[in-house]
């Protein structure tokens, strides 16, 4: 009992981390008022460039920064587009999710011959916390080995809710971009700049999508596959939306999630049930959910309308 | 001049720039890693127009294309977004494998009821989403995400699971489906074209008529479009909001379905276990916003698909990456976002 536990809540902190970086990515874009479906693609190029950068200097946590940047070019790009040129964000965000992934596989292919990159050495990847001082082998130990002997990125990514959550609430910043996606106009009006809000929030949002495609690629697993990331970025975005936009609500979105694939992970070994329909469960269990809890979520006012200053 | 200038303003030509735009990245990526534009792009080219059997191929790989191409351009028309076009494509695929495998009819029976089959499913994937949204105000994208990732698995669940269908064979995949379901042209012309070719690309073309029809001459289209437009003035004209809705996402999903239809029918002739999503609803939406929303762009949008995706196949021949047909598709895709500044700009500059 003790045992299953332990493996699934292991199985929680490692799968939600992905997710979770993704999605607090998309509560910056979303809260200033720029949709960003373009956040599986920008996930997609973080992998890529975590796995890749870590395999080339065999420093993870400087390929883990890569990985954020190349998420966050592609924000910059999304920003151009939705910000400066007033596109549809929904069109752009389509676009980058062609771009991105085809820019990863391309690349892959130049570098290594490979849609895969090679595999990582265990010293490339993300490095293991407190691996020393919890000992294996009696069934407390391993629980908690199972709980606190975790990749750094899942301490990180739940240190990073807390400190979005302080931005988005007790920060000038935080205001000021929750405030543009609501009424950009009036925020104008105070002298805000609303086009340099945006471009922040939708570049910070690229760069923790970034972030959370390398906890896939550097973490869960130890390279980049085409099908790394597939779908992550949206189930982010979906438990933005659950999350009624807050990162904390994204928090526990993910952690459900994460949860289902936990089941799935200790569930799928026994073979009662089949693992297709195990696999199922995430998604049934959120559109029950906000059957049953959530009902409307409130998006911000001014999300999806490109803004125009007038002249 | 005036004539020139009305073409150089409008939407053709914005695509035309679009699309010449995604070659030129694709030359700067192809440079990039080293592999010769010229040789990338003539092969590109070759694999499309050499022969008429590479051609035919293309309308195969366009024809389920021009389907979910037409479900999101129907939905950008009526003010839905449907992201579930691919839940809505697999579920149709599902419906008509299994009644292609399952019911032994004549084909004029047959095909019909396949057909129907996965109208019904692909229809109905879409009006459950339909329904959370006017019923419970459940955001659409939020649960067509949900439900793409239902239709995989419950497709994946059924080819594995469901002795009925699965091949009695080793592979992960359902039997084929029986011949009298088949929608194959006959033999002695598919001799000469692809050996998959089939009608679907007459019902596509049937399709983008009724759809057009539907959205620029019925009463049914111009409610659709007017909720769209402005929710609260189409009640206010006197339009039964939550039913528009409804049947827009229930004849987006249709579409889809048979979208799905068409490819195991024609091309496919059985489903595999999926490893990743197959991407037709995804690579739908970009065929609706090349072909900008309208029926008549999206079938040319769909065939310009169909071949970038056939002929990128083949560029695996000459060690070129076919991930270049996505970067190219992406950039012209990302440069129709951004078209109408060029609008702006061509305005401008006829203006002086």
């Amino acid at each position: 009992m003790i045992d299953s536990l332990g493996i699934i809540i292991y199985a929680i902190l490692v799968y939600t981390p992905p997710l979770l970086f993704a999605a607090l990515g998309s509560c910056f874009s979303e809260n200033s008022g720029v949709i960003n479906i373009g956040i599986e693609g920008m996930m997609t190029i973080g992998a890529f460039t975590g796995a890749a950068v870590a395999y080339y200097t065999h420093n993870p946590w400087f390929a883990f920064l890569c990985a954020g940047l190349a998420g966050a070019a592609f924000g910059a790009l999304h920003a151009m587009a939705t910000v400066s040129f007033g596109a549809d964000q929904t069109i752009s965000g389509t676009a980058i999710n062609f771009l991105a992934p085809g820019v990863a596989v391309l690349l892959a292919k130049a570098l290594f011959n490979s849609s895969d990159t090679p595999a990582l050495d265990t010293t490339d990847k993300m490095p293991i916390l407190f691996n020393d001082l919890f000992q294996g082998g009696s069934t407390w130990g391993n629980f908690l080995k199972n709980i606190f002997c975790n990749y750094s990125s899942t301490y990180l990514v739940f240190v990073s809710v807390f400190v979005v959550w302080f931005v988005f609430y007790k920060t000038r910043f935080g205001m000021r971009l929750r405030a543009v996606g609501e009424h950009p106009r009036a925020c104008d009006t105070l002298g805000i700049n609303v086009y340099a809000m945006r471009y922040a929030a939708v570049i910070i949002s690229g760069f923790l999508s970034g972030l959370g495609g390398a906890c896939v690629t550097m973490a869960i697993a130890n390279q980049f596959r085409p099908i790394s990331v597939v779908g992550q970025g949206f189930i982010a975005i979906a438990a933005v939306i659950f999350g009624k936009f807050r990162p904390q609500g994204a928090m526990w979105a993910c952690l459900l999630f994460g949860m289902c694939t936990g089941l799935k992970v200790v569930l799928g070994s026994n073979n009662v049930i089949s693992p297709q329909l195990i696999s199922m469960i995430p998604y049934v269990v959120t559109v029950i959910v906000l059957i049953l809890f959530v009902g409307k979520s409130r998006v911000p006012s001014a999300n999806g309308k490109p803004y125009q200053k007038t002249k | 001049m005036n004539k020139i200038n009305k073409f150089l303003q409008s939407r053709a030509f914005l695509t035309l720039i679009a699309i010449l735009a995604g070659f030129i990245v694709g030359v700067i990526f192809l440079l990039l890693v080293g592999i010769s534009p010229v040789t990338a792009y003539a092969k590109l080219f070759d694999s499309v127009f050499s022969r008429p059997k590479n051609l035919a191929y293309c309308v195969v790989y366009a024809t389920p294309l021009i389907f979910t191409g037409l479900s999101v351009a129907f939905s950008f028309r009526t003010g839905v977004f449907n992201i579930g076009a691919e839940g809505q494509f697999v579920v149709g695929a599902l419906a008509a494998c299994s009644v292609g495998i399952l019911v032994d009819v004549p084909a004029i029976i047959h095909i019909p009821l396949c057909f129907l089959a996965a109208a019904a499913a692909g229809a109905l994937w879409g009006v459950i989403v339909g329904f959370l949204k006017v019923k419970w105000g459940i955001n659409e994208v939020l649960s067509m995400i949900m439900f793409n990732w239902i239709a995989f698995y419950l497709s994946n669940f059924c080819v594995d699971e469901i002795e009925a269908i699965h091949t009695d064979g080793t592979a992960d995949a359902t039997k084929n489906v029986l011949d009298s379901a088949r929608i194959l042209l006959p033999e002695s012309i598919r001799s000469f074209l692809a050996p998959t070719s089939n009608y679907g690309i007459f019902l596509a073309i049937a399709a983008v008529i009724i759809v057009y029809i539907i959205i620029e001459k019925t009463t049914l289209g111009y409610q659709l479009k007017a909720v769209g437009f402005n929710k609260s003035a189409a009640e206010y004209g006197g339009i039964h909001v939550n039913k528009a809705i409804l049947t827009a996402i229930g004849i987006s999903g249709l579409l889809s379905g048979i979208g799905g239809a068409v490819h195991v029918l024609g091309m496919g002739q059985r489903i595999s276990v999926f490893a990743a999503q197959e991407g037709f609803g995804f690579e739908g939406i970009s065929v609706a916003l090349i072909g900008a929303s309208s029926p008549v762009g999206v079938l040319f949008s769909g065939l310009f698909y169909g071949a970038m995706k056939y002929g990128g196949s083949r560029l695996n021949l000459i060690q070129a990456p076919s991930e270049i047909v996505n970067i190219i598709m992406g950039t012209i895709v990302f440069f129709i976002a951004i078209s109408h500044v060029f609008q702006i700009v061509i305005r401008r500059r006829g203006g002086k």
